[in-house]
């Protein structure tokens, strides 16, 4: 079978893959200057203290063991402790991802569901009003900073008009759903919280157009240039010479062709989801992966930034992964062969 | 031409002095002028000409095919069917190809959709045309591929075009093209892609359906010796006009036109051993700015001073015009003969 053919190669690349950002993770964070120890003990620490912060944190023992013991605790799944909030990095990134995912998911769909269609038609119309439009719409969305995007939304939706929330992810005073996967939209939906899933939807409009608004320009600009070399093939020409309506030829026979050299692209843009989420989540107050990251950077939390690599490195992976599978769903060449 | 309307309503083609030109931005094209072509109800009927010379656009205009807007019909009509193509909007279109008249391309590689299965490329076009469920659409392309000496056609309509040989594809092509009973099939040089020994194939499967079913055909293609072996009458096309047509035999074997003459001298079985094949020197004009006069007097052996000045009309009877003022038509009654 093709499919157990490219996923078991991914499957073994992943380990290696996770191995190899182990190493760098481990070595960047060993050999950047800054002492976790003083970090979390203080300046004013004494010189013992600060040795039993090492002591108790495995600073003392010799790099290869740390090493060792860290890639034996990453394969149980144990990423560290978190030496700002003291808890497991596993948990707090079992915490915060979710919602990140969430507003990912949000706005990939949004991008999509924009970026395709505007793609299509700028493609068909070439050249005409609709055109126009969208290339200026996608020209916009591309080189529109994201955290100024996000601030002209909250100001005009949320200060201005308030009709839309500007921040976090459930309005105050709306309790949050029993977590069952993390994700709010899902969860207040099996446990029919109404109140809930509304508010979560309105939450998430605002920061998951900012982050789709970047992607759906790209998507569409890919959308349109591959629609207009495919509207130029023989095949296109075939089904009108056989009399097939136009809405046929564009979204069954051009679109599906077209869609195959876009799905790279929506590939990296899931990765660009996940970085532009960062200045996302920090303008609407979302308590995602972003803020995290961010905030353990800033006080040098190494296990919180080493989990929160490997835990993206393996996203990376399985996007490229994903994004294979998506190719022999899109071309047949490649499944059948 | 001595064709009036009641001949032209039992004509599956009747172009009439159609012009055509394509807007660039230094100035126009003149792809077409007066090109009138009729084709017979179950005739066979080829158009030859070197790349460019307007075959493939006479008949894309015909059936709607040209890019919308981006060209110019500046005369003449067209009727399929008795039906105005011209006039027709692209959803009119829609109805007419594929149900009234469907064309086989060249290049049967990239003719055929390479994400969508040949059964679902071949019932998709039968139930656009026709009343015709999904099983009973497949039953007709069964029957089709069939009857294009497809062996196992049901394997056949699971397969995507890459799985198929060039040939394979062409017959997938033809079994589309007929497979709605269009009474007008144009064949726009549907086997120069191909193999000599596979031609020979594909040539005989659209000749003996079309002759089966009645069906007229339009041959397009630069291979003199191709088009000779199908067709029962032969346009010959030089830079956007006829030069000459007639029944295929009497042109071949009496070529009155230069252009005629030195292609077939070109031909290399209708020359004698060790002699040497001729080429015709100079080059295909430019529509753009053509030259004034006859359009092939640059390259012609033997131009008169006329042929310089003036353009020669099509002129002739019995079905056999040539337009060459080298064959004695006086200009005047030439003017006169061939206007209506």
């Amino acid at each position: 079978m093709a499919i157990t053919r490219i996923i078991i190669p991914r499957l073994v690349l992943l380990l290696f893959v996770v191995l190899g950002v182990a190493v760098i993770t481990f070595s960047i964070s060993h050999l950047i200057p800054g002492d976790p120890a003083r970090m979390i003990a203080g300046d004013r620490a004494s010189a013992e203290t600060l040795e039993n912060v090492r002591r108790s944190l495995g600073l003392d023992r010799p790099v290869v063991e740390q090493f060792t013991i860290y890639i034996g605790n990453l394969l149980q799944g144990d990423l560290g402790t978190s030496l700002r909030t003291n808890r497991p990095v596993a948990g707090d990134i079992r915490t915060f991802l979710p919602a990140t995912l969430e507003l990912g998911a949000v706005a990939l769909f949004i991008a999509i569901c924009l970026g395709v269609p505007l793609g299509v038609l700028s493609a068909v119309y070439k050249d005409g009003p609709i055109d126009q439009i969208a290339r200026t719409v996608s020209v916009c969305g591309i080189s529109m900073p994201v955290f100024w995007f996000g601030l002209i939304l909250i100001y005009f939706f949320y200060a201005k008009f308030q009709i839309l929330p500007g921040s976090g992810r459930l309005a105050m005073g709306i309790v949050a759903p029993e977590r069952i996967t993390g994700f709010l939209l899902i969860d207040s939906l099996l446990q029919g919280r109404f109140d809930a899933f509304r508010s979560a939807v309105y939450h998430i409009i605002l920061p998951g157009f900012v982050l789709a608004f970047a992607n759906m320009g790209v998507i569409t600009r890919q959308i349109r240039a591959s629609m207009l070399d495919v509207l130029q093939e023989d095949y296109i020409r075939t089904a009108r010479a056989s009399g097939l309506r136009k809405g046929m030829i564009i979204f069954n026979y051009a679109l599906r062709n077209a869609l195959i050299p876009s799905i790279t692209l929506l590939g990296l843009a899931l990765g660009d989801l996940l970085y532009g989420a960062v200045l996302t989540e920090t303008i609407f107050a979302w308590p995602g992966m972003g803020t995290y990251v961010v905030t353990s950077i800033q006080t040098l939390d190494f296990p919180a930034i080493m989990g929160f690599t490997i835990v993206a490195s393996i996203g990376y992976v399985l996007i490229n992964l994903l994004v294979d599978l998506a190719y022999m769903l899109a071309d047949p060449q490649i499944r059948e062969v | 031409m001595m064709t009036g309307t009641a001949e032209l309503r039992g004509q599956a083609l009747a172009i009439h002095n159609l012009s055509l030109e394509f807007p660039t931005f230094s100035g126009a094209v003149k792809a077409l002028d007066n090109v009138s072509i009729n084709v017979g109800k179950a005739e066979i009927v080829g158009i030859v000409g070197e790349s460019g010379c307007g075959k493939s656009v006479t008949t894309m205009a015909a059936t709607g095919l040209l890019p919308r807007g981006r060209y110019r019909i500046t005369g003449g009509s067209v009727r399929l069917f008795n039906h105005n193509t011209l006039a027709m909007d692209e959803s009119q279109l829609q109805d007419v190809r594929g149900k009234m008249v469907s064309t086989i391309f060249q290049e049967p590689m990239n003719a055929l959709n390479p994400t969508i299965r040949i059964g679902k490329q071949l019932t998709d076009v039968i139930m656009r045309h026709e009343e015709a469920s999904l099983p009973d659409a497949r039953r007709i392309a069964r029957d089709i591929l069939a009857d294009m000496l497809i062996g196992e056609p049901e394997r056949v309509m699971k397969l995507y075009p890459f799985e198929l040989s060039g040939g394979m594809r062409q017959r997938v092509l033809i079994a589309m093209a007929f497979s709605c009973n269009p009474g007008l099939i144009i064949a726009d040089e549907p086997t120069t892609a191909l193999d000599v020994t596979v031609q020979a194939v594909i040539l005989r499967l659209i000749q003996n359906r079309a002759r089966r079913t009645g069906t007229s055909v339009v041959f397009i293609s630069h291979n003199v010796a191709v088009v000779s072996q199908l067709c029962d009458r032969l346009y010959v096309m030089y830079a956007g006009r006829i030069v000459e047509h007639g029944a295929t035999r009497t042109v071949l074997d009496a070529p009155l036109h230069p252009y005629t003459q030195a292609l077939l001298r070109c031909l290399p079985e209708r020359v004698a051993p060790k002699q040497e094949l001729e080429a015709i020197t100079g080059a295909v004009p430019t529509l753009m700015h053509p030259p004034a006069g006859c359009y092939f007097q640059p390259r012609c052996k033997e131009p008169v001073d006329l042929c310089r000045s003036r353009s020669p009309q099509l002129a002739g009877s019995d079905g056999r015009e040539v337009a060459c003022w080298r064959r004695g038509v006086a200009p005047e009654t030439s003017e006169q003969g061939s206007r209506q």
